[in-house]
């Protein structure tokens, strides 16, 4: 292993990081302290408790989520695209590195700042409502992993983007309505037959649900299928990149 | 000299059919200067992606230091540095940390000894600190050559490095280029400007349609391609050759007004005696004489021109 590329590629992405640390940290504390304004405050006074947990609350892990996978699709997805659309790229393609040495200098660098997104937010979050976590190192699990899997979907996005546009079309069209849609606002007990049914094909559910697990104890699936889930879309996004890699897929000529 | 890049039968087609390398082999010494001149779509940047792991071949092979760039890629890719045609750098990264990271990227550890000498041989190092954006065109191509040599590379690609570049830093450029090769560096540099691989290069390789026309010594390629003419001012304009002076080598320009003489400075005899004497008695008045050699650029548009040697 060239560990010294990993760690080169990953302090160059986090430098890119931290170069705009006022915009990485403020907006997400913003956005949350809006979310816990409006669906803490304002509505959530007038909604009854979710499963015996008041409505500010039980949206911490799903806001929490949100953020983590979409700063985690853009931020791998960004760190990717930019050497391709620039032309840097043919640096990674002609040093001595293989595709495992790469993923995990982006992916790694985009998961840390995600994971830090999402810290923040859980701080934030302790500002507004009264929250214990049951299962810490559970909540750690599923918050790493999820920063980890998204990444390198977003990896894959990169890859594949040939103009901004598309950089942003997968997270826009796909990733927030299927977030939206698996259980950050609400609980999938709380939605009719039919759709709860339908609610199981969405995979962000199974993350919500593992997460909102380890805070409060309770699911909307079992902890070991949300667990699988996160494994299964991780292995799949692992094999996808090794292919990209292997085929040079819209990468190498 | 032993050769430290060895390319064999190298082939790349694309998903459209396009040929743009049809097998070419090439042997490059260690320690040489080669330039490969070609006209545009010729295959040049290429066959140096291919070599550099840029762009997959779809044949033969390349051998770098003895390492086959696919299956020991990590070896070979090691000794290997590139400079792009395109000024392609990080917009908002600075000048060290950029070099840094290529560095890193070939798995040298830290040596802010190293980096600094190579800044200050490409005279970068009061820029350090600066951004990539706010340097000139001419810096942003020094710090593309100094993050090629961050890692110490012993075989440097420069593909068309002063393409867009005013004739100062061209110099700069080719001062800089005989200071590697002093350090042991083999080059390999694709050009435009003939005069530049006339300057510097060692050997001469021609490359047009996806195929290697002639690689040789520079001085023997001019030597042995090059023609020297003799043009002989008349003191008034004539319609014809008079059929006293008729022979293959000798022509009449267009206007009339002087004769063009072709000749082999290597030939036993060049017969420019003879010509004189023959001028003066066919009853011709010179005004002036004066010689020309072809250039590289001559040499090369023939060879083009002709597509095969």
């Amino acid at each position: 292993m060239n560990w010294i590329a990993v760690s080169s590629i990953y302090k160059f992405e986090m430098t890119r990081f931290f170069r705009t640390i006022t915009q990485s940290f403020v907006s997400p504390v913003l956005s949350t302290s809006l979310y816990f304004v409006v669906f803490g405050a304002a509505i959530g006074s007038r909604i009854q408790e979710v499963e015996g947990i008041s409505y500010g609350a039980f949206i911490v892990p799903g806001l929490i989520m949100l953020s983590v996978i979409t700063q985690s699709i853009s931020n791998a997805s960004f760190g990717i695209y930019f050497p391709k659309f620039i032309g840097t790229v043919f640096e990674l393609l002609s040093a001595p590195v293989n595709f495992i040495e790469i993923v995990l200098g982006y992916v790694g660098a985009a998961a840390t700042k995600a994971l830090f997104i999402g810290v923040i937010i859980l701080a934030t979050a302790f500002f507004f409502v009264d929250i214990t976590i049951q299962h810490p190192v559970w909540m750690v699990v599923f918050l790493v992993l999820t920063c980890v899997s998204f990444s390198l979907f977003g990896f894959i996005i990169g890859i594949w983007a040939g103009n901004f546009e598309q950089l942003q079309l997968v997270p826009l069209l796909i990733i927030t309505p299927l977030v939206f849609l698996g259980g950050s606002f609400y609980s999938i007990s709380m939605l009719p037959p039919v759709w709860q049914v339908i609610s199981h094909f969405n995979p962000v559910v199974y993350l919500i649900s593992g997460f909102r697990w380890s805070f409060f104890g309770a699911a909307d699936v079992p902890i070991l299928t949300s667990l699988f889930a996160i494994a299964g879309f991780t292995a799949l996004c692992l094999a996808v990149i090794w292919w990209i890699f292997r085929t040079g897929w819209r990468i190498r000529q | 000299m032993p050769d430290i890049v060895e390319i064999h039968d190298l082939r790349k087609a694309y998903s459209d059919g396009f040929e743009a390398l049809k097998g070419v082999t090439l042997n490059i010494k260690k320690g040489e200067i080669l330039a490969l001149l070609g006209p545009n779509g010729a295959g040049k940047t290429t066959l140096i992606s291919t070599v550099c792991g840029i762009t997959t071949a779809t044949g033969g092979s390349v051998k770098v230091g003895g390492h086959d760039t696919v299956l020991d890629y990590r070896a070979a890719r090691s000794m290997i540095g590139l400079v792009p045609q395109e000024i392609n750098l990080e917009p908002f990264e600075t000048v060290m940390s950029t070099v840094r990271f290529s560095r890193g990227l070939f798995g040298k550890p830290k040596n802010a000894a190293a980096l600094e000498k190579i800044l200050k041989q490409l005279s970068l190092w009061d820029k350090k600190d600066t951004q990539i954006r706010a340097l000139s065109g001419g810096m942003k191509r020094r710090v593309l050559i100094a993050k090629a040599l961050a890692h110490d590379p012993r075989v440097l690609f420069l593909d068309e490095p002063t393409a867009g570049v005013d004739v100062e830093l061209r110099r700069d450029m080719w001062e800089i280029v005989a200071e590697l090769k002093a350090d042991g560096v083999t080059i390999i540099l694709t050009t435009h400007y003939i005069e530049e691989a006339e300057a510097i290069a060692d050997r001469i390789g021609v490359i047009a349609h996806g195929e290697l026309l002639l690689v040789e010594d520079k001085d023997k390629l001019m030597a042995r391609m090059g023609k020297k003419q003799l043009t002989v001012q008349l003191s008034k304009p004539i319609d014809a050759l008079p059929a006293s002076l008729t022979s293959d080598t000798l022509a009449l320009s267009p206007d009339g007004e002087s004769l063009i003489y072709t000749y082999d400075t290597r030939a036993e005899r060049t017969g420019i005696t003879k010509l004189l004497s023959d001028v003066a008695a066919a009853g011709l008045v010179l005004t002036d004489i004066e010689t020309s050699q072809s250039s590289l650029e001559d040499i090369f548009v023939d060879l083009v021109k002709e597509g095969a040697v």
